[in-house]
């Protein structure tokens, strides 16, 4: 695909911003709509984006899929990790209110959601990239008729 | 449906902009699955798959349910329909027809669901009802409590992350095994992470799998086998390529060889064959 030269100009613009919307969507999960799975797809489609124009191969170069395997295990503990953490705290699994002590805002919720979607991030990110690179793999590149 | 649903409803929870859109996003999606269904290109298809995806997420934006809006944006229009390209990719281009006789079975199916659905439609409540079991259930205590119990001001976030947050972890683990899953299957290289293959009592051993040959026809296949691609290319000496190794990875991936040619491809295992 290298004759797509807008393509590819507007994708290497976009893509960064691709990423910083989703994690946009994560952060600001608690108080506008969005959370750690759809960041999650953001993310893991502005890899797919990378893929699509300047093909797999490159990807794979950015995004090794060795990130993958530690990515998707990470997710899943982070998660789990964050009410493994409040258990040690005093509280019961997943109470967020003992991670920070507010007197007037319940700042703990806050904490421990961001905490657990950021898991949900990880976990739903690496693991579309690894669908996406299990059936990609296989396929032969798109050729220019096809489009 | 729809005059059914904003009938029940009444006029004075929907302003009439979002009528006329409601009903300009329905007719667009009708004619969307109509399309989809008559046309033969796999590849439109995908691309009109993408584009009903889009229209439902902006129809769930008209109905206030902004979360699924972004979810079905994200999933059904953006990662859903390159999975589906990269499958069809992997298979053919054209759907074959259909004759009028097998289709017959699959429009009575249709035509029963669809009744089915129309016959149901008194039933459901109407749209905006205070008094429907959405709107008066354990889903408006949530609502009500989360405003003074966790302050946070997205109620889906909260009832997600924090009142639910042991189903939330369960599907982080159902993600993560569907991960799992594909990476045992499939690997990451399309064939477990790694090929091998054992000719002549060698073993063949490389990182990435083989790329896949797109012949012309079935009758290149024996005589003019072009050199393995170079992913494939071994460390160790390379053996003299012999049917049965052919035949056995023409059997790892049937689906593959089936893949319907292309010009640049055809033209480089064209010139192969003249060449020899």
């Amino acid at each position: 695909m290298n004759s797509h030269l807008i393509l590819r100009t507007v994708s290497k613009f976009l893509i960064p911003l691709i990423v910083v919307y989703g994690l946009y969507v994560h952060f600001h999960g608690d108080f506008g709509p969005g959370g750690g799975f759809q960041a999650g797809v953001i993310v893991a489609a502005a890899v797919v984006l990378y893929a699509l124009i300047f093909g797999i191969d490159a990807c794979k170069v950015a995004v090794p899929p060795s990130w993958i395997r530690i990515g998707m295990t990470v997710g899943v503990m982070l998660f789990a990790g964050t009410g493994v953490v409040t258990w040690l705290l005093g509280g019961a699994f997943f109470d967020y209110d003992v991670l920070k002590y507010d007197p007037d805002h319940p700042a703990g919720q806050h904490l421990g959601i961001i905490c657990v979607e950021l898991g949900v991030l990880f976990t739903v990110a690496t693991v579309m990239v690894a669908i996406f690179y299990a059936f990609g793999s296989r396929t032969p590149d798109i050729s220019d008729e096809d489009w | 449906m729809l005059s059914f649903i904003y009938a029940a409803g009444g006029p004075a929870t929907i302003s009439p902009p979002t009528l006329i859109i409601d009903i300009a996003l329905m007719a667009m999606l009708v004619v969307v699955a109509f399309a989809i269904v008559r046309m033969r290109s796999l590849f439109a298809i995908v691309m009109l798959q993408g584009v009903y995806s889009l229209m439902c997420a902006a129809w769930f934006v008209t109905l206030d349910a902004v979360d699924v809006a972004f979810t079905e944006a994200a999933v059904g229009a953006g990662i859903s329909t390159v999975l589906m390209l990269s499958a069809m990719l992997l298979t053919d281009r054209q759907s074959a027809p259909v004759g009028a006789k097998k289709s017959l079975g699959p429009l009575l199916v249709c035509v029963l669901a669809g009744a089915a659905m129309f016959y149901a439609i008194p039933d459901m409540p109407a749209y905006g009802d205070a008094n429907s079991p959405a709107n008066t259930g354990p889903g408006m205590e949530y609502m009500t409590a989360a405003v003074t119990d966790v302050e946070i001001p997205n109620i889906v976030t909260a009832v997600l992350a924090s009142y639910r947050g042991y189903d939330t972890m369960a599907e982080t683990v159902v993600i993560f095994m569907a991960g799992l899953g594909v990476l045992l299957l499939l690997g990451l290289n399309g064939n477990a992470g790694f090929w091998q293959a054992k000719v002549q009592g060698q073993n063949i051993f490389s990182l990435t799998a083989p790329r896949t040959r797109i012949l012309t026809s079935t009758e290149d296949k024996p005589e003019t086998e072009p050199p393995a691609p170079d992913e494939a290319a071994p460390p160790k000496p390379k053996p003299k390529r012999k049917p049965a190794a052919a035949k056995k990875r023409a059997a790892k991936k049937p689906a593959a060889k089936k893949t319907a040619a292309k010009k640049p491809a055809a033209k480089k295992t064209g010139g192969k064959g003249s060449a020899s």
